[in-house]
């Protein structure tokens, strides 16, 4: 049991390969779903174990740290390592209907073992405490998302997966410029042991352009505003069960990964304090929130305009890390795991209809009320928690969003969060008013079957029970953000 | 003396990072643009590789009577960032053919204006 913290990261990894070898289209997939649920059951019981211990570490090989490399688990990477299994496990039986449809049999295999990567990958950033390292399973995540976009059906797929390519490869460069300057200076690449030696050498101009490059780097990861531009169609054109997985971990990740860096290895002090860049952070995600929701309101497709909402809900995540508070943080990571909730189950409710019809525009999707009731129910449902509608978890992150604006006086910041709301409801409505009150469905389309529905209901059925009983994630939160602001110099 | 020849490395980091950069933002042909991506990943593997340097240090194998010995570490850590920079390249040229197959060209502008036109 003491190697958990390392098997849940090494069996979906070692079972990609396998997978890939797997012949057919049942076994593979038996395959993949099988390990997503015990990396589920694996990160619950971890989540369990460090809610009860605090902080977990595991030297690799056996080698100690800082030599070595460590693992290491606090409440924040358990938090979002819970997030990745509870989404993979939900979406890896949706890909079962979807991807049957949607990939040439041949590549059947291949296309399991690329999303088990990319699970490893992600959780590979969560679990370990090592600079370089988590370079690493940023470029295996990334490398399996572009393999999976270039998957879609539509051949804009391809194009948005080249931008993607060249935009996160850029931005993991960055990363990787800014570690290897933060090494050049302490000597050290694990994040506990860069905490204790950064203050020494701060105030030097290296330290300063390795801030930089991380920031930037990472933020183009996250898809903050302005680096967002390749986002959009890479959400939209990749195959129905990727989108979701990626919509609700990637960016989720990369935030968790700016959380890391700015408050374990940087320090809030640092990093906000002396450096000003919370308001350069903070501008940005107000710009983006606004922005990008007032672009949404217009696609012409349901999936793009969830993708340009996501841009906007990552600027609530970047809003609650930038205002260096408890309260902001608790925000920003029950933000976190909130809009993956409701994004996975807005996603899924798009596979749905894409299973149905071929493709989501908006115009497209007239009658679906009547002719997929439980899929448009599902979408109201995913739409009402994207709004923040009380009992719904996009109600609770953005009722505390708005305690930790208020808590330092900052007006202006409810004001943002309230338009970008209310433009959540025009986008929301759009689908909702064209769906429910247009002219009769397509000739022939039915309610998608129970193998896509269910998983979707169950991220649904999520949404409003979290929305109600909020000990668990909003207990887990303020753990992972007290110990995140405790730990800093 | 120093600040030209002593950190020579160091500036031709900076600027084969800004001829990759340029590359990729200024050229429309999508394998002109991995070739840039490619220019800049080279110039961070270069800046690594010149962090592990030791003046008057032999290289890192355990010898007796040697005191100072190079740094390894960068050069190990490269040597992944290589490998992730050649899968990055291979999948990109995949994809390059794909387009073409799909799209018939591998300009941006043109690919911008077909991807509009639906």
């Amino acid at each position: 049991m003491e190697h958990l913290q390392v098997l849940v990261v090494v069996i979906p990894l070692l079972a990609a390969p396998l997978c890939a070898l797997l012949p057919g289209r049942r076994v593979p997939w038996l395959l993949a779903t099988t390990v997503s649920w015990i990396v589920l059951w694996a990160s619950a019981l971890l989540a369990l174990e460090v809610r009860e211990a605090g902080v977990l570490t595991y030297e690799l090989g056996g080698w100690a740290a800082p030599w070595g490399i460590e693992y290491r688990l606090d409440a924040a990477s358990a938090l979002v390592q819970l997030l990745i299994g509870v989404v993979a496990a939900v979406v890896l039986p949706f890909a079962g209907t979807s991807a049957a449809l949607e990939i040439a049999p041949e590549r059947q295999g291949g296309f399991y073992a690329a999303l088990l990567l990319l699970v490893a990958g992600l959780l590979g950033i969560t679990a370990t405490g090592d600079a370089f390292n988590v370079f690493v399973f940023l470029e295996i995540s990334s490398l399996s998302t572009y393999l999976l976009i270039a998957l879609g059906r539509d051949r804009r797929a391809l194009t948005a997966s080249f931008r993607y390519l060249i935009m996160g490869t850029l931005g993991a460069t960055f990363y990787l410029i800014g570690v290897g300057l933060l090494y050049a200076m302490t000597g050290t690449l694990n994040m506990a042991d860069l905490a204790e030696r950064l203050p020494a050498v701060a105030d030097t101009r290296t330290v300063h352009t390795a801030v930089a490059f991380l920031v930037v780097g990472i933020c183009l990861k996250i898809a903050l505003f302005p680096l967002h531009l390749w986002l959009p169609n890479a959400y939209a054109y990749a195959p129905s069960a990727v989108g979701a997985l990626i919509a609700a971990t990637s960016t989720k990740v990369a935030v968790y990964l700016l959380i890391r860096i700015v408050y374990t290895v940087l320090g809030v002090d640092f990093a906000f304090g002396q450096l000003a860049m919370s308001s350069v952070l903070l501008a940005l995600a107000v710009l983006g929130m606004l922005t990008a929701s007032a672009v949404a309101v217009n696609q012409p497709d349901a999936r793009r305009m969830l993708a340009y909402s996501s841009v906007a809900q990552v600027g609530y995540m970047v809003l609650g890390l930038s205002l260096a508070s408890v309260a902001g943080l608790t925000a920003a990571l029950l933000h976190l795991m909130n809009h993956a909730l409701m994004k996975g189950a807005l996603f899924l409710a798009m596979g749905c209809v894409a299973y149905r019809l071929g493709g989501t525009r908006v115009s497209d999707l007239a009658g679906l009320g009547r002719a997929m009731p439980w899929t448009m129910a599902a979408f109201v449902a995913g739409g009402l928690s994207l709004i923040g509608v009380p009992l719904t978890v996009g109600f609770v992150s953005k009722w505390y969003l708005v305690l930790a604006a208020l808590e330092q006086g900052l007006w202006p910041l409810v004001i943002a969060v309230v338009a970008s709301s209310l433009l959540a409801v025009a986008y929301v409505w759009r689908v909702v008013e064209i769906a429910y009150f247009r002219g009769p469905a397509r000739d022939g389309v039915r309610e998608a079957p129970w193998s896509l529905l269910l998983p979707t209901w169950v991220l649904v059925l999520a949404n409003f029970w979290l929305g109600v009983d909020t000990r668990v994630t909003v207990g887990l939160a303020t753990q992972a953000a007290q110990a995140l602001i405790g730990a800093a110099p | 003396m120093t600040l030209t020849i002593g950190l020579y490395n160091y500036w031709m980091v900076i600027t084969l990072m800004m001829i990759g950069l340029y590359t990729m933002i200024s050229r429309g042909h999508l394998v002109k643009k991995l070739v840039g991506l490619n220019i800049f990943q080279a110039a961070v593997f270069l800046l690594y590789i010149s962090m592990g340097f030791v003046r008057d240090a032999a290289p890192p194998i355990l010898e007796p009577g040697v005191e100072r010995y190079s740094n390894p570490l960068p050069s190990v850590l490269i040597l992944t960032a290589i490998v992730v920079g050649v899968a990055t390249t291979a999948l990109g040229l995949a994809l390059v053919l794909r387009i073409r197959e799909a799209y018939g060209t591998v300009e941006e502008d043109e690919l911008h204006r077909l991807d509009n036109e639906f």
